[in-house]
């Protein structure tokens, strides 16, 4: 099928429309000799990219929080928990997934390492700065009841750092969820792929794959702020947060926080 | 640098007499002689002839942008560059819109990527692709300059330890064995017809698996795949640790290098645009482009700078 080369400006209103289509319906690949897109090769991708983003959010949950927690209650480590943040957000994630091949080899590990270390900075900061706003008298009549050091962090700072915690939680999803598109570059298939691969996708796969990964960081963020809602102690619900304290939050959640509850 | 110099030598004791006077715009040196006739003569009539020189992204189109460029500076043209545009639907739309004046563009991409010819439709041999490159930017108003030597095609390729525990010096003679091998290729290559799709069809074979990603050679280096979808003017190929094998059965189409330039553009500069890019072009044969590519990326050096040299050492631009 010849045709005269190049691309002809699509109508926004046609692109949206065949995006969202490919979304649900198999076509031809636009060099030609494959099926793409459908529900069925969308639906692999999309999980893929869930196991790939999940993973890596817990893992980093599992180094960030704890690190972060007891740096914050031995009021240490301000310099190191910030600096990595910092350093952690410049490393671009391509590089990595490069840099790692050579090392860790291609696939799945690849990009689960890079991602993993693009989660934890957000994670280490806010659950840090959280602990660190912990209101001192809190602490000081809970040392005063008789807690120990550890029951300390587990009854009375974890629950107060908790808006902040999630905050980073939500700051890494929405990264790791947004980045786990580099995956194919390693040979892992996510919604990334028709980004990647946007020349045998056609541009209304990259588009379709990219409404995906929005709807899914949407949908993440979204299900942790109910999350965090649930766990949020009743008596800081009881204050709840001002419309203006929520947004500042939203913009800058690594900002420390002076007194939680009032 | 030492291949380039082995190159060059070969080049100048091959050249028979050397060719006429300037034309506008350039010497018209024969061969490989680098007389003084070879430097590109600043012609007073190309004074303020404006020319906007584009290219894609990935540093052979660099070098070959900067030589186009610089040569035609040299000839007294006002150039522009506007190089690192993007992949080939996105320079070739700056064309076709006149946000640029001409680009390098392969054969092979424009026949099959641009024009949506079939891979098996597209000519096997690089003069008859070249033709009907010609013959298709012609219905989009843009000629299409004489091509390059060199070709930029792919090829499959190992280690030579690889090629030579496999005793494979084709493809043909890989295929049987595919069903035991790991091959790598950029993501894109393992849903295309012209690349790991139509392969296998081709020539028969079924790899065991396909591993994707953007560093061919680091995954060849790590043992992570056995075969690669090489490109013939790779600048790794420089380094000698690796073979390519044959297209036997001419299943990649040609890939030359043809400078796209608007209709409109021509007749606005003249003919003698055109005699500086053929012959600075003359001596970039596949050698020349791997030493030259391997400069960029391995010794890591100013796609402007490599060009300049070469223009240099060919004796084209002081």
């Amino acid at each position: 099928m010849a045709q005269g080369g190049g691309d002809v400006s699509t109508p926004i209103a046609s692109l949206f429309l065949d995006a969202i289509r490919f979304i649900f319906v198999p076509q031809e690949s636009v060099t030609g000799g494959v099926q793409v897109g459908g529900i069925g090769e969308m639906s692999v991708l999309t999980a893929n990219h869930m196991l790939l983003s999940a993973a890596a959010i817990a893992i980093a949950c599992v180094i960030a929080l704890p690190l972060g927690l007891w740096l914050g209650h031995i009021g240490k480590g301000e310099f190191v928990a910030v600096s990595v943040s910092n350093v952690g957000r410049a490393v671009p994630t391509l590089a990595l997934i490069a840099f790692f091949i050579s090392f860790v080899g291609i696939g799945f590990r690849n990009v689960l390492l890079a991602l993993i270390l693009l989660a934890i900075p957000p994670l280490l900061t806010n659950t840090y700065v959280g602990v660190r706003g912990v209101s001192p008298d809190a602490v000081d009549a809970a040392r005063g009841m008789g807690m120990s050091e550890t029951q300390i962090v587990r009854k009375v700072e974890l629950p107060l750092a908790t808006r902040s915690i999630f905050g980073g939680l939500q700051l890494s999803a929405v990264s790791v969820i947004a980045t786990a598109i580099l995956g194919p570059l390693a040979s892992v298939d996510t919604l990334g792929t028709p980004i990647v691969s946007v020349n045998v996708y056609g541009q209304a796969g990259l588009l379709g794959a990219a409404f995906l990964v929005a709807a899914l960081a949407i949908l993440v963020y979204v299900l942790l702020t109910a999350l965090q809602r649930a766990a949020t102690p009743a008596g800081l619900k009881a204050a709840g947060p001002s419309l203006r304290d929520r947004l500042r939050r939203i913009s800058s959640p690594s900002r420390p926080r002076s007194t939680e509850a009032t | 640098m030492a291949l380039m110099a082995a190159v060059l030598s070969l080049a100048v004791s091959a050249c028979g007499g050397s060719g006429g006077g300037g034309g506008g715009g350039g010497g018209q040196a024969e061969g490989g002689s680098k007389s003084p006739k070879r430097l590109i003569k600043r012609e007073p009539a190309n004074a303020g002839k404006k020319l906007t020189v584009g290219s894609k992204n990935f540093p052979e189109q660099f070098v070959l942008g900067e030589i186009y460029s610089q040569s035609l500076e040299a000839a007294g043209f006002d150039v522009k560059k506007q190089l690192n545009l993007g992949s080939e639907v996105i320079a070739f739309k700056a064309l076709k819109n006149g946000d640029i004046d001409a680009y390098p563009e392969y054969t092979g991409t424009v026949l099959t990527t641009l024009y949506k010819t079939p891979a098996q439709d597209v000519p096997k041999e690089p003069e008859p692709a070249f033709r009907e490159t010609e013959q298709k930017v012609r219905e989009d108003k843009i000629k299409a300059l004489p091509r390059t030597p060199f070709e930029n095609t792919y090829r499959l390729g190992a280690t030579k330890e690889t090629a030579q525990r496999l005793a494979a010096k084709t493809t043909s003679q890989l295929a049987p064995k595919a069903k035991d091998l790991t091959i790598t290729g950029y993501p894109e290559c393992r849903q295309r017809l012209d690349c790991y799709v139509g392969l296998q069809k081709a020539y028969g074979s079924k790899f065991k698996d396909f591993v994707a990603s953007e560093q061919t050679y680091e995954v060849i280096d790590q043992k992570e795949a056995d075969i690669g979808f090489l490109f013939t003017t790779d600048a790794n190929l420089a380094t000698g640790k690796y073979q390519t094998f044959e297209d036997d059965k001419k299943f990649f189409p040609p890939y030359n290098v043809s400078l796209l330039m608007r209709e409109e553009a021509v007749k606005r500069v003249g003919s003698g645009a055109q005699d500086v890019v053929e012959q600075v072009q003359k001596p970039l044969t596949n050698e020349v482009m791997i030493e030259l590519n391997s400069r960029v990326v391995l010794d890591k050096q100013k796609p402007e700078d490599v060009a300049r040299d070469y223009l240099r050492a060919e004796g084209f631009v002081k």
